[in-house]
């Protein structure tokens, strides 16, 4: 049924050409198809087939392949249009084996409907009648347009006219055969397979010449003239005659009505302002000396507040490109870089380095650099801040040697050991020739000083939680607090007239005649008791926590623990008389000591510390801490001063004279500070702390009331190894000398000299 | 009582600042244009010193800006301009909207434009000012000079910043200011000295940049208009200070030189213009011709004493600097292809040494590789038939203008392994690590030749490293020999304890070193002090002490990372020695 109109044919050939034949099949099989038909029509002149080809060209003039679908969907609307006069003609000769020439007599017809130039179709129509007389063989294929392959496994490509199979011819050509073919075959090179019918078919010498002719890019149609020369119709020439006659308009003699309304408009609108003429270009050099009237004294106000952005900080040689090899990083340093923020990186790149400049890449961060510095100078809030540029060892304050403030007691003399468990507390004799300590495995233990005999050790059954000595040298006696009891011990040391006078003293008391009532009971120990050394027992209702002697030896107080009642009694032992001084107790009472000159009784609760007058019964002063927690308090023997021990481990200084609030707040420990202890002769005070250390300084008073105390710290004293989180909890000095005792939570007691 | 009641906020620190959200509202402007304003005009925020105050009681983040500071802001000419830019952005779109191309033309043709002098006057009251702040303008035009001619900003901008970077690189060339140049790993730094202030700047290597997408170019386009201006006019001045012509002309008589042969012009004659003034080959045209007596002898007073001194230093100083200044004088550079042209014919001239490229190269080459009075061939890679002159690789440049001298060239030869390039922006302080090669350089400086004394040594140090060798397997021995003393000695004494259980020995005297006292004692003496400092010195004390701490720990660490290195070497020296005597 395929009837490509000879144009098309040969169109498609140059394309086949062109392009690779497994491409386009069907177009293949299409020029086969008309190569056989022109084969056969050999005999027509070669005037004849030129005349042909140019009048396919002038008839579809499209050589283009661009264009060759659209030529395609032609061809097909116009084959169906076709069809039923082929079948009419093959009709009237049927079983001619002329096909190729009925298949130009179709092809012809075609032409005749499409070619405009009739005058050529003529002869094509009478050639048409010429080989009419041919009756061969018609073996054209009915299957119509389709891919070939779909017969690839049949024996057969289609079907004939009359519904016969058309049979492949016999392909059993061995590669033999083909290469005797090829050496035989003077036509081998020419001939080429139609698909559709599987025949084998020799092109013409007109084929084989217009197919050079589309190779080399030529036309088709050799008489055809692309380069005729051109004829203007409309040209800038002026003709005589108008083209055309029409009258002119009417509108062509008045004014226009529109352009009135735009100008007005125009002319409106530059009036009021709105359409500015177009503004002179100034001609000013872009730059010129700006500065050229410089006056360093027209600065602005506005600049007295102006900071002026830190310049950009200039590079190390971490980062050359070439750095010294210790720059570079390590593996593990690369890794912490890497890990570490993007802010807090000391470099903010990898240094690396390179053998030679040139290849050093480009650093990718260049621009981010370049942004952020705009970002700092624009966004960045600015402040002024005054660098400290000071020597730091100008700011350790210029202190008085040590060395020039001695005596004072640097190092460890003696260790006494007894004990086996913490030392709680210690106290001098007044003499200085015996120590008193207490300790929580219930004992107390008098010691000789100079040597760290352990004279005498008195079970008493419990933690002792305090002892003091008596200050009075005509007496000897001691105070042990051991849980709500109060033990006043003679211990019999020293001058035995001394011990014999103390015992005398107490046992003199004579009961009075109205009994009052006291807040505590005074037991006479029992002869059992007396062996021991203890004379009396003062029976109070709490545990006690502390006794404290008055200077003169007579009176002491003892601290209770109990919270919100009575706290603190005053007992005079000679007349085994107490009292309890205070109708209200203020917070939780830690430590009392008597004043040493005036009759002054100073109380220290958690945060402050409140001086009463006994004698007027009434608060003197108040001082406030500054602490959390009061441990301790001890007074300076001139009376002036107060130092206060705290657990936040501060040590406060108290100038009574001064200010109610220390003078001075000395953070020398690490660690809670236990006791605090003032020399009675010379100007030196020590404290105590957990840490394990005892902290001697001098702390020196005067008596002109405008010059301050000196504090100087002199030496730390590290002895005591801690123990249970706990480490020195008394200390105490000597009463002549510059040595100082110290009692530890590790069961021993230690003198410094 | 009477009397108004005092309201909180309405006095003192919290009026004297206002929030960018308040200024902008004040200004009437929008986000990016009151961020534009204060580009341009310099205007930054400021941290109060109490912000809890100023924030009026609150703890938000805010930032704020110095109430004096907006309100000048105010009078800014250039508001009302952006405002005009505005409207005129509304009009046009509407123009196109309607296609009155007529009106997009006239409104085009009358577009508003405003100027940045006065702001650069204003910012900058004397030329000096402008100069101190250069630093950020110069690497600014510099990469944005590098920037391709397409895309991230206007093309004008691009062209102009060339055109000034350009201009300010041959004004350094004319006056010889630069001092120091650093090839780091982010790009090359330079500093010059410019009427007696350092200006420093970056530029990138010449790549083509991998614009990263979370950079905000119109603020960098904004920052560079400015920088651009100011930029300009300091050219301009500067310019005119050495009396040369601004916009700069090449000298008449290199001008013929560098012509090129009729016919082979590959740009317009404008744009060749620049691309000859880039080549940097050229001495620039002068206002006034050139008199060599220029120099101004400077009159001596008879000074006295301390006086006399200073003068004489700064008299050596004066005659290095003008030695350092004519470091290259008389040497002919030629600068391989694959060298970096630009800053390398840059710093050659900027020391008075004459350079010449490849022609294919780059325009402006004056002399040809070939040419026999080339003394310094710079190159980069393994050199191909040498002609009689030093190949040199390009680091010996920018070692030579750092060191102030001409370095010797055997260290900078092609394919060996270079000596590292250290920064010429550190100069080390006491306590501070300093690298073995600085010290090696400031030997040379003082005019020692530290080699033949380091050669020897290593060669002394490689002989002892041959007895060490020895002693060390003799120490090997005898070690083993020690033990076994030791453990005999052992032995005896057990011996001897079963023997006596008890014994009373003879008390050693023991030495004290009277100076190791004496420092404990002061030692103590100082901690004691320490105890006794109040909190916020002691607090600034610490502070100090671990920021030097940490100073002397880093150096620390940097000399032993160079110890270990230099032994590793040595390592490898030995066995590379051993493996070829085997």
């Amino acid at each position: 049924m395929e009837q490509p109109s000879p144009s098309d044919g040969s169109a498609e050939l140059g394309d086949s050409e062109e392009c690779d034949s497994e491409e386009c099949d069907s177009e293949e099989c299409d020029t086969e198809e008309c190569d056989t038909e022109e084969c056969d029509s050999e005999e027509c002149d070669s005037e004849e087939s030129s005349v042909y080809s140019g009048l396919e060209d002038s008839g579809s003039d499209s050589d283009s392949p661009g264009s060759r679908e659209e030529e395609e969907e032609e061809e097909e609307e116009e084959e169906e249009g076709h069809q039923e006069d082929e079948e009419e003609e093959e009709e009237g000769a049927p079983g001619s084996p002329s096909c190729p020439q009925t298949q130009a007599k179709g092809k012809r017809k075609s032409l005749e409907d499409d070619s405009p130039l009739e005058g050529k179709q003529d002869l094509v129509v009478h050639d048409e009648y010429e080989e009419d007389s041919s009756d061969e063989e018609d073996i054209r294929n009915t299957v119509g347009n389709i891919p070939m392959e779909w017969y690839q496994d049949f024996p057969h490509v289609g079907y004939d006219l009359d519904g016969k199979k058309i049979y492949k011819p016999l392909r059993s050509k061995d590669e033999l055969d083909l290469f005797l073919e090829k050496m035989e075959n003077p036509e081998y090179w020419r001939t080429v397979q139609d698909r559709q019918t599987g025949a084998e078919v020799p092109l013409s010498e007109e084929q084989l010449e217009l197919i050079r002719r589309l190779q080399r890019g030529n036309f088709g149609d050799v008489n055809f003239d692309p380069y005729e020369p051109a004829v203007d119709f409309f040209s800038h020439e002026v003709r005589i005659h108008p083209v055309t006659n029409r009258p002119a308009d009417k509108r062509s003699f008045i004014p226009s009505l529109v352009e009135k309304e735009k100008v007005s408009k125009l002319v409106h609108a530059i009036k009021m302002g709105w359409i500015q003429p177009r503004k002179p270009k100034e001609n000013v050099p872009a730059f010129y000396d700006l500065w050229a009237r410089e006056d360093p004294n027209s600065v602005l106000g506005r600049h007295k507040m102006h900071v002026p952005a830190p310049k950009i900080p200039l590079p190390g040689h971490a980062e050359s490109y070439n750095p010294p090899p210790e720059f570079l990083l390590s593996p593990e340093e690369k890794l912490a870089w890497e890990q570490q923020e993007p802010s807090e990186r000391r470099l903010n790149f990898i240094p690396q380095k390179f053998r030679s400049l040139r290849a050093v890449p480009a650093y990718s961060r260049f621009i981010h650099e370049r942004f952020e510095r705009c970002l700092d100078l624009y966004l960045c809030p600015r402040q002024r801040k005054m660098r400290v540029n000071v020597d730091p060892e100008d700011l350790i304050p210029k202190l008085p040697r040590p060395r020039d403030l001695q005596p004072f007691p640097t190092t460890q003399a003696l260790i006494y050991r007894g004990h086996s468990s913490l030392v709680r507390t210690l106290s001098v004799s007044p003499s200085g020739q015996w120590l008193v300590s207490g300790s929580d495995d219930g004992t107390v233990r008098f010691w000789e000083v100079s040597s760290a005999r352990c004279l005498r050790t008195i079970p008493v059954g419990s933690v002792v939680k305090s002892v003091a000595w008596n200050p009075n040298p005509s007496i000897c006696l001691v105070a042990v607090a051991v849980d709500e009891q109060v033990l006043l011990v003679n211990p019999g040391l020293g001058d035995r007239l001394l011990v014999a006078a103390t015992d005398q003293l107490l046992d003199s008391w004579e009961a009075p005649e109205e009994e009052r009532i006291q807040p505590v009971r005074w037991i006479p120990a029992s002869p059992e008791e007396r062996g021991k050394g203890i004379r009396l027992l003062v029976q109070h209702d709490k545990p006690v926590t502390q006794v404290t002697w008055h200077g003169k030896g007579d009176y002491w107080a003892s601290v209770v623990r109990n919270p919100g009642g009575r706290q603190v009694l005053i007992h005079q032992s000679s007349r085994r008389w107490s009292q309890n001084p205070f109708r209200k107790s203020p917070g939780m009472i830690q430590c009392v000591r008597f004043h040493p000159l005036r009759p002054y009784f100073l109380v220290a609760s958690q945060r402050s510390v409140r001086i009463y007058n006994l004698l007027r019964q009434e608060l003197t002063k108040k001082l406030q801490s500054n602490c959390q927690w009061i441990s301790s308090m001890a007074v300076h023997p001139g009376g002036d001063n107060v130092i206060c021990g705290s657990y936040d481990s501060k040590l406060a200084w108290f100038d009574l004279d001064l200010s109610t609030r220390p003078y001075r707040l000395l953070r020398h420990h690490g660690r809670a500070v236990r006791s605090v202890a003032f020399h009675r002769r010379y100007p030196l005070f020590a404290s105590g702390s957990d840490d394990g250390s005892v902290i001697v300084c001098h702390g020196m008073v005067y008596n002109d009331l405008l010059q301050n105390a000196l504090l100087v710290p002199l030496k730390v004293l590290k002895g005591h190894s801690p123990r249970l989180e706990l480490g020195v909890l008394d200390v105490a000095f000597h009463p002549q000398q510059p040595w100082l005792f110290s009692a530890g939570a590790d069961g021993t007691l230690r003198l410094y000299t | 009582m009477g009397g108004l009641e005092k309201k909180k906020y309405e006095r003192g620190a919290a009026t004297n600042y206002i929030t960018r959200n308040r200024a902008r509202k004040k200004l009437q402007l929008s986000l990016p244009d009151f961020r534009r304003l204060c580009i341009l005009k310099g205007i930054y925020p400021h941290e109060p010193k109490h912000k809890k105050k100023v924030n009026k009681g609150s703890t938000a983040p805010r930032t704020f800006y110095l109430l004096k500071d907006i309100k000048f802001l105010l009078h800014e000419p250039i508001v009302n301009k952006f405002r005009e830019y505005k409207v005129f952005v509304r009009k046009l779109r509407k123009a196109y909207g309607k296609s009155e191309w007529g009106t997009v033309e006239r409104l085009k043709d009358n577009k508003p434009t405003y100027k940045l002098d006065h702001i650069v006057k204003e910012r900058y009251p004397t030329f000096v000012d402008a100069l101190r702040d250069l630093d950020d303008a110069l690497s600014m035009c510099f990469l944005f000079s590098t920037f391709p001619r397409t895309g991230k900003c206007h093309v004008q901008t691009i062209q102009l910043c060339r055109r000034l970077a350009v201009e300010f690189q041959n004004y350094v060339i004319a006056s010889r200011s630069l001092r120091k140049v650093f090839l780091s790993i982010k790009g090359i730094y330079y500093q010059a000295e410019v009427l007696g202030q350092p200006i420093t700047w970056i530029t990138p290597y010449a790549f083509a940049h991998d614009h990263p997408t979370d950079v905000d170019y119109r603020v960098m386009a904004t920052f560079t208009e400015f920088y651009t201006t100011l930029l300009g006019f300091v050219n301009f001045r500067l310019y005119h200070s050495l009396n040369l012509l601004y916009p700069p002309k090449i000298d008449s008589q290199a001008e013929d030189e560098l012509k090129p042969a009729e016919g082979k012009e590959y740009a317009m004659d404008s744009e060749s213009y620049l691309e000859r003034l880039s080549a940097l080959s050229a001495s620039l045209a002068r206002a006034v011709a050139p008199t060599h007596e220029d120099e101004v002898e400077v009159d001596e007073f008879p000074v006295e004493g301390e006086t006399a001194e200073l003068m004489d230093a700064k008299k050596k100083e004066q005659e290095a600097l003008e030695k350092h200044k004519k470091l290259f004088e008389g040497l002919r550079f030629f600068l391989n292809r694959e060298v970096p042209r630009e800053p390398l014919a840059f710093i050659i001239r900027c020391f008075g040494g004459q350079v010449s490229w490849d022609k294919s190269l780059c325009i402006g080459a004056t002399y040809d590789a070939t040419d026999p009075s080339i003394t310094h061939h710079i190159i980069d890679r393994p050199p191909g038939t040498p002609l009689p002159r030093y190949y040199l690789q390009p680091q010996w440049v920018f070692d030579s203008v750092n060191a102030k001298l001409c370095l010797p060239v055997a260290d900078y030869f092609p394919g060996v392994l270079l000596p590292p390039h250290l920064s010429p922006f550190v100069t080390e302080k006491e306590g501070d690590y300093v690298p073995p090669e600085k010290l090696k350089l400031l030997a040379l400086q003082r005019g020692e030749n530290p080699e033949e004394e380091s050669e020897e040594e290593e060669e002394e140090e490689e002989e002892e490293e041959g007895d060490n060798d020895k002693e060390e397997e003799e120490e090997e021995d005898e070690s083993e020999k020690e033990e076994e003393m030791k453990l005999q000695k052992m032995e005896e004494q057990k011996m001897e304890e079963q023997k006596t259980q008890s014994k009373v020995t003879a008390g050693k005297v023991r030495l004290e070193d009277k100076q190791r006292l004496e420092q404990e004692q002061q030692s103590e003496e100082k901690r004691l002090a320490i105890m006794m400092m109040k909190k916020r010195e002691k607090y600034l004390y610490k502070k100090i002490m671990f920021g030097k701490k940490r100073k002397i720990r880093e150096a620390n660490k940097l000399a032993e990372k160079r110890k270990a290195h230099d032994a590793a070497l040595k390592e490898q020296k030995k066995k590379n020695k051993k493996a070829r005597q085997a």
